[in-house]
């Protein structure tokens, strides 16, 4: 793959984020039923963090859980390779709760939607929201985010990388491409 | 979301001379994953959708059969269920006739269980699908020695160093035989304990003894294994009680064993016969967490022999 340019800068995605934990609160009034579902990998860092910034803002800490969507993809019989099963933690009773997924990019909507169905068999929350670093467009399926960090339209060629502190010692948002496309 | 990919896996697990470490414990992650699943409201998981895997049992088996029949439906395969004793083996049809009827219908992958040592392999170069031994003949039964490490490296921790000692009919067990090619693969020593007419002449990964006091001493797991009370027919034991007085492990005997090191049995087990009926209940025993963890760790081994396998 060959970089192409910074979308957004350590001080961007900052930014980003407090907007997102803003509007959060103001679309659930609050902090009350409120908790956050981070996916592997870098939607848990992120997740994290508007945990943090919830916090600093309402003085209160609300529940974080982690789900890994690895056995509900819908691709599973056609890739050739066997994706690694990693950990879904959910410490909390997501029955009535308004829950905020979390992911880096909002692609196809395959993510969301394999989240949804692995959300749902752990719990009835009273209300999903999803909220993405960076929408990229090309959805496959009829799912939108509630909450965006960065409309960046691309090409099907092009591939966002998403680096945050926690996993990748930077916070950014790159755009590459991807090699003979 | 990004993802990772875990190593490239064998196509079947007959035993475990086409597995490497890494494989093992990345199936043994998996399994761990399962776990969570199984700890749900809601325990079952759509992976498998659109898969059929046969449960083939030319061999008596309840523990084993359901365990997998679960483990499958858990992760979303369909099943279906063979039993020679209601089949057309009866009137003479053949191992490799029977598979290839089944396999006309269908099925992606099987889960074999025969009284014949090497039917597996065989099956495996007939069909050419996934392959799970369920148990051949004397041989092996590599889904129980997963089983056991998963359990084991559950209380333990890393199995790096330690020493798990295999007590009872070794001679005709595919469980031990199991266990001690894995276990050595993960970095425990075996060592495999019974009067001599119930010891092979040599044990690929284990060594043998006919000593209990040494056999147990400082190890930090003990694996009892069912006395076949059908061998005693065959002379090869002298009686029950001699059998009982000699190997029988007890409370008192347990002691020459690390402190609070846990005892396991693949079942079924013959109380007061191979193991004191009061220490199968004892918190040292894990037989019934050995169980629980077999549906995670067969969930593990179907997942990763069947997904990504039609890209």
């Amino acid at each position: 793959m060959t970089f192409k340019s910074k979308l957004l800068s350590n001080e961007e995605v900052r930014r980003a984020l407090t907007r997102i934990a803003h509007e959060v609160i103001e679309k659930n009034k609050g902090t009350e039923g409120l908790c956050f579902v981070g996916i592997h990998t870098r939607g848990i860092s992120l997740a994290r963090r508007l945990v943090d910034l919830v916090e600093k803002f309402e003085g209160k800490r609300v529940p974080m859980g982690i789900l890994d969507i690895t056995l509900y993809r819908d691709d599973l019989t056609e890739i050739g390779l066997q994706p690694k099963v990693r950990e879904t933690r959910i410490p909390f009773d997501l029955n009535g709760k308004a829950v905020v997924l979390v992911d880096d990019v909002l692609y196809t909507g395959r993510t969301a939607r394999a989240a949804l169905d692995a959300l749902i068999d752990l719990g009835r929350p009273s209300r999903i929201y999803l909220a993405v670093l960076v929408d990229r467009g090309h959805r496959e399926l009829p799912i939108r985010a509630d909450f965006v960090g960065k409309n960046l339209p691309t090409a099907r060629s092009e591939v966002v990388k998403v680096k945050t502190q926690e996993d990748d010692g930077e916070d950014a948002v790159e755009l590459w491409e991807m090699e003979g496309a | 979301m990004s993802q990772s990919a875990t190593p490239a896996f064998p196509k079947h697990l007959l035993d475990f001379r086409d597995w490497n470490r890494t494989q093992v414990e990345s199936l043994l992650e998996t399994a761990q994953m399962m776990q969570e699943v199984l700890s749900r409201p809601v325990k079952k998981v759509p992976a498998l959708t659109g898969f059929t895997v046969a449960t083939v049992f030319f061999e008596p088996s309840t523990r084993t059969r359901l365990s997998f029949e679960l483990a499958a439906r858990r992760i979303s395969a369909d099943v279906v269920s063979f039993a020679s004793a209601t089949s057309s083996t009866t009137k003479g049809e053949t191992y490799k006739d029977t598979l290839r009827t089944l396999d006309q219908m269908g099925i992606d992958a099987y889960i074999l269980r025969v009284d014949a040592a090497g039917v597996c392999h065989q099956a495996y170069a007939w069909l050419q699908k996934p392959i799970i031994n369920a148990g051949d003949g004397w041989r092996a039964h590599p889904t129980q020695a997963l089983l056991d490490a998963f359990t084991l490296r559950e209380k333990l921790g890393s199995l790096e160093g330690k020493k798990v000692a295999i007590v009872g009919d070794i001679l005709h067990s595919r469980v031990a035989r199991s266990n001690a090619e894995l276990l050595p693969m993960l970095g425990a020593s075996v060592v495999a304990c019974g009067p001599a007419t119930l010891l092979p002449g040599s044990l690929p990964g284990a060594s043998l003894t006919t000593d209990l006091r040494a056999a147990l001493a400082e190890a930090d797991a003990v694996m009892v294994l069912r006395l076949q009370k059908e061998r005693m027919d065959k002379g090869l034991l002298p009686s029950l009680p001699e059998y009982v007085a000699g190997y029988q492990i007890t409370e008192e005997r347990l002691q020459w064993a690390a402190p609070r090191a846990p005892l396991l049995h693949p079942g079924p087990m013959n109380r007061d016969v191979e193991l004191e009926g009061t220490l199968a209940d004892s918190p040292r025993s894990l037989v019934e967490r050995q169980v629980a963890n077999g549906q995670a760790v067969r969930m593990a081994v179907l997942y990763h022999l069947l997904v990504g396998k039609k890209g």
